[in-house]
């Protein structure tokens, strides 16, 4: 057991446990943050994505360890509720067009779609096909065929994907 | 994952020498293939890791003494991103696009390829094909291996118990050519069925007129076509000295079938493998023939 400092979701975030328990497990069961998803526990599948000092990683292949001081922004952290109101939270610009252009349909691949998308356009990506299939290519969505999750990102770059 | 190892994180090189000097512990680089390994509870698992991530000593791309250096740590990323590498060995930095996802490249490292020691680990043919070194070190000091002696056997490495990969240097030769093809079921994520790296310079013309300069220090790497990865040197020979001649592919190409004995697994057959390996190289010899 170690402690270890992190933020999640800008909160600062002090834990004491093993240090090779994997990211996704810290985030499910000691933060109780499940918008993190298991889909194979290998790195295969995408579904644990989250961002890691803004870069996308898979949550089960990092030890928390490997998470000292660092800036971790999963799925919770997209939607932005009023502090002190009961409103429900504003969904952010790229979660408001997986429903518009229908980019979400069982949903377990979603939360790590979302960050890879996120990801994408934080680091400046436009509505050009072929780059955002290779952002997501390490995320594997049983369900829509990609092409609205396609849309959906390039929706939200900014510009219209028919341009 | 079942049990959790302990883990320690050195921030300096010799502090993690001295872990690793008085008992067996298994390194860490960017876990994408130990984490994997652990969580699937493949083998006996280690019970005491050292973690590399915060050796900043193993990190950076620089050129120095007619080599490009790459600390064990650099992830595919940043070889990507690295101007030293796409000026040097672009042929790397296709490579490295070519290796799982963003996400596996984020964290993955050229020097856990290395030292997992895969047969299918797809920087290796490249690191054999420009004539790469390793630089081990220890609490005894530091040693050079070249990667043709780098892996003796099956999944087994030059490394001793104590010891970590700390740098990959590559010998820049002027006017050598390089090219990468793998062949795999996908374009991401997929591990090689053939993987393949092809080196040469070109030599003088024999006659005036001849159009094709003939290769020399001709190096042909692959994986996934042995139980390492492999240097094909009767092919190498049968190269040597000649132009990129419909002619020399076709000889390469037989001579190329002839030299490999790969194995039936779930990936793929012997044959395929085979006939694969001699068909990319024929037209890897081609292009560079303009014909
Ligand atoms: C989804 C997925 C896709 C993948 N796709 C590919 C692919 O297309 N091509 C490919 O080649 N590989 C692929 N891999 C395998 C893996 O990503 C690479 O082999 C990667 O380079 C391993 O580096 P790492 O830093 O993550 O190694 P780690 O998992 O940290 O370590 C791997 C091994 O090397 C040892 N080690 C690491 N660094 C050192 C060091 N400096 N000194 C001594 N020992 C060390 C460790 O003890 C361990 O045994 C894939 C893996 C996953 C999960
Ligand atoms: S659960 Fe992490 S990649 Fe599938
Ligand atoms: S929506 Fe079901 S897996 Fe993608």
């Amino acid at each position: 057991m170690a402690i270890y400092r992190f933020t999640v979701n800008e909160s600062p975030i002090v834990v004491d446990l093993p240090g090779m328990r994997r990211l996704l497990d810290v985030l499910r069961e000691d933060l109780a943050l499940t918008g993190t998803k298991e889909g194979c526990g290998e790195g295969e599948c995408g579904a644990c994505t989250v961002l890691l000092d803004g870069t996308p990683v898979d949550a089960c292949l990092v030890p928390i360890c490997q998470v000292e001081g660092c800036i971790v922004e999963t799925v919770e952290g997209l939607a932005s509720t009023e502090p002190g109101s009961d409103l429900p939270p504003t969904l952010d610009r790229l979660q408001a067009a997986f429903l518009k252009t229908g980019g979400a349909q069982c949903g377990i691949c979603t939360p790590g779609m979302l960050m890879a998308g996120r990801a994408y356009i934080d680091a400046g990506g436009g509505p050009d096909d072929d780059a955002i299939r290779e952002a997501i290519a390490g995320n594997l969505c049983r369900c829509t065929g990609y092409t609205k999750i396609i849309e959906a990102i390039a929706l939200a770059s900014g510009q219209d994907p028919a341009a | 994952m079942g049990i959790e190892p302990s883990v320690t994180s050195p921030r300096l090189l010799h502090d993690a020498y001295a872990i690793l000097a008085e008992r067996p512990v298994r390194p860490i680089a960017g876990g994408t293939d130990l984490m994997v390994a652990l969580t699937a509870e493949l083998g006996e698992p280690p019970d005491q890791i050292v973690d590399l991530w915060g050796l900043d000593e193993l990190r950076g791309i620089t050129v120095d003494s007619g080599a490009l250096s790459l600390g064990a740590l650099t992830t595919y990323t940043e070889i990507r991103r690295s101007a030293v590498c796409r000026e040097h060995l672009p042929v790397l930095v296709e490579a490295a696009a070519t290796i799982g996802a963003a996400q596996i490249q984020n964290r993955g490292t050229l020097g856990g390829n290395v030292a997992n020691a895969s047969p299918a680990g797809d920087t290796l043919p490249v690191l054999l094909a420009a004539d790469a070194t390793f630089v081990l070190g220890s609490i005894r000091g530091e040693r050079t291996v070249a990667s043709s002696e780098f892996w003796p056997a099956y999944r087994r490495t030059a490394l001793a118990p104590d010891e970590l990969l700390l740098r990959i240097r590559i010998p820049l030769l002027a006017g050598r050519e390089m090219r990468f093809r793998k062949v795999g079921t996908r374009r991401a994520q997929s591990i090689s069925k053939v993987v393949m790296a092809l080196g040469w310079r070109d030599g003088e013309p024999a006659e005036p007129r001849s159009v094709a300069a003939p290769w020399t220090e001709v190096r042909l790497a692959l994986g996934s076509v042995a139980a390492t990865p492999i240097r094909a040197r009767a092919t190498e020979a049968a190269l040597e000295g000649r132009p990129p001649t419909p002619e020399t592919a076709d000889q390469a190409a037989e001579a190329l079938a002839a030299e490999l004995h790969p194995i039936d697994d779930v990936r793929s057959t012997a044959e395929y493998r085979r006939i694969v390996a001699a068909r990319v190289l024929h037209r890897l010899i081609r292009e560079a023939g303009g014909w």
